[in-house]
């Protein structure tokens, strides 16, 4: 048997009616342990004019590498209070921010351990069906082998990288670019 | 070359029907114009990151989240509907235990929103925002009024058909879905640019509810039913799909 899946419809612009009352921009918490970090980012569309109806969520691992979900059966430890799943607008500005931990890592294709990274759906008017990223760390040893990295070109992978921002430790800047000089790499997942 | 499935990789979620998706780029729907990337999608074989997703709990929802005529003091504006419908995978499995969030405009075409400037009345008995979670069977059911057609700024005299937005999250992070339903005998369907940026008709007809007799309350409710399909889920990993090499 197989149905044909539901066609995908844009969020329109009053996407926050129906879909703030579950904002969760703070993924931490108390007995959740790991790196606290901030991630915070504009995304700008062709013309470089930030979006401001934009709406981001994220899905990782905790500290160890293991998901909050009944498929992940490694023997890793779960926390409870820890979800992974993060959701926030973009503001005026069209800036987005998160607090969160840095993710362990996780197994992907080949059985190769993925570099730590983060999962992120965007929505917004204007867009038919949402896109699909991930943020990297910059400086992680694990990157250079990660598989998913290697299958995107040399010269787009720097836009998975998460940035350092000077003078805040444990800080870090992941700008979105749709469309044009620099554009972001999205997957189809 | 061994004929057991290797332990490392895992069964992915199937991709999309050619033609049930709409294309990112779409010209008639002016906003997608800037906002569309222009490289292709990077393809990416599922791994853990893909076939798990937030799994949410009862404990996220109130008492009147699914019926959205109860959410203030008085009832709001409007002619009464009952929604419901199933949510299945595309192996035609029921998709049990998913959050399933609407929002839509009050009887009138307006949102409670700032950056909706319509001139038509706001309803103070109506927010239009519902949450609910899907049971054992995958069915879910919403009490909410019939939304209005509202006017937009995309094109010339461009109106949206009456429409109920979906959000749903299914199992994992790849079966993550937003969609809109629409209504039976909408006249607006045929010129409305999101319908219209889907290639294949018969999955723009299946974004259009149907009238449920079943689910109508005499004296109270008429009722329309809309199923919503997820992907299904690959038996097996792909790499078992590869040609044996001998």
């Amino acid at each position: 048997m197989s149905l044909q899946t539901t066609s995908s419809q844009t969020v329109g612009p009053y996407l926050h009616i129906g879909l703030t009352w579950l904002i969760n921009a703070d993924l931490t918490g108390p007995g959740i342990t790991g790196d606290t970090i901030t991630i915070e980012g504009c995304i700008t569309d062709g013309d470089g004019k930030p979006v401001t109806d934009a709406l981001v969520e994220i899905w990782q691992a905790n500290a160890a590498g293991r998901y909050a979900h009944p498929e992940d059966t490694r023997n890793l430890p779960l926390e409870a209070g820890f979800r992974g799943f993060g959701r926030a607008p973009t503001d005026e500005a069209g800036m987005f921010r998160f607090t969160t931990i840095k993710p362990g890592r996780v197994p992907g294709e080949g059985g190769v351990l993925q570099a730590p990274h983060v999962n992120v759906t965007i929505f917004m008017r204007g867009m038919l069906a949402h896109l699909c990223s991930r943020i990297y760390f910059p400086d992680d040893p694990a990157n250079a082998a990660d598989p998913v990295l290697a299958r995107v070109a040399a010269d787009r992978r720097s836009t998975l990288f998460a940035q350092p921002i000077a003078g805040q430790p444990s800080a870090l800047v992941w700008n979105v670019r749709l469309q044009g000089a620099g554009e972001t790499v999205f997957f189809d997942v | 070359m061994s004929t057991k499935p290797a332990t490392t990789s895992v069964a992915g979620y199937r991709r999309n029907d050619r033609g049930t998706q709409p294309d990112l780029l779409y010209p008639p729907y002016a906003s997608t114009v800037k906002r569309a990337p222009s490289h292709p999608l990077v393809l990416l074989p599922a791994s853990l990151s893909e076939v798990t997703g937030p799994v949410f709990g009862f404990d996220v929802l109130k008492a009147n989240d699914h019926d959205l005529t109860k959410q203030h003091a008085g009832d709001p504006i409007g002619e009464r509907i009952v929604v419901s419908g199933r949510v299945l995978d595309a192996n035609g499995r029921p998709v049990i235990n998913t959050l399933v969030e609407v929002w839509q405009a009050n009887a009138a075409g307006r949102y409670p929103h700032q950056r909706d400037q319509h001139n038509a009345p706001t309803d103070p008995n109506f927010t239009g925002a519902g949450r609910t979670q899907t049971d054992s069977e995958g069915r879910y059911r919403f009490v909410t009024i019939r939304p209005g057609e509202y006017p937009w700024r995309n094109h010339y005299n461009a109106w949206r058909p009456a429409h109920i937005h979906f959000s749903l999250f299914g199992p994992a992070f790849s079966t993550r879905l937003v969609t809109q339903m629409y209504f039976p005998g909408d006249p607006l369907l045929d010129y409305d640019p999101m319908v219209t940026s889907i290639p294949d008709e018969r999955a723009r007809r299946r974004l259009v509810s149907v009238f449920d007799w079943e689910t109508t309350i005499p004296e109270q409710a008429l009722g329309y039913r809309f199923d919503i399909i997820l992907r299904g889920r690959d038996e097996t990993p792909m790499e078992n799909y590869l040609p044996a090499r001998s």
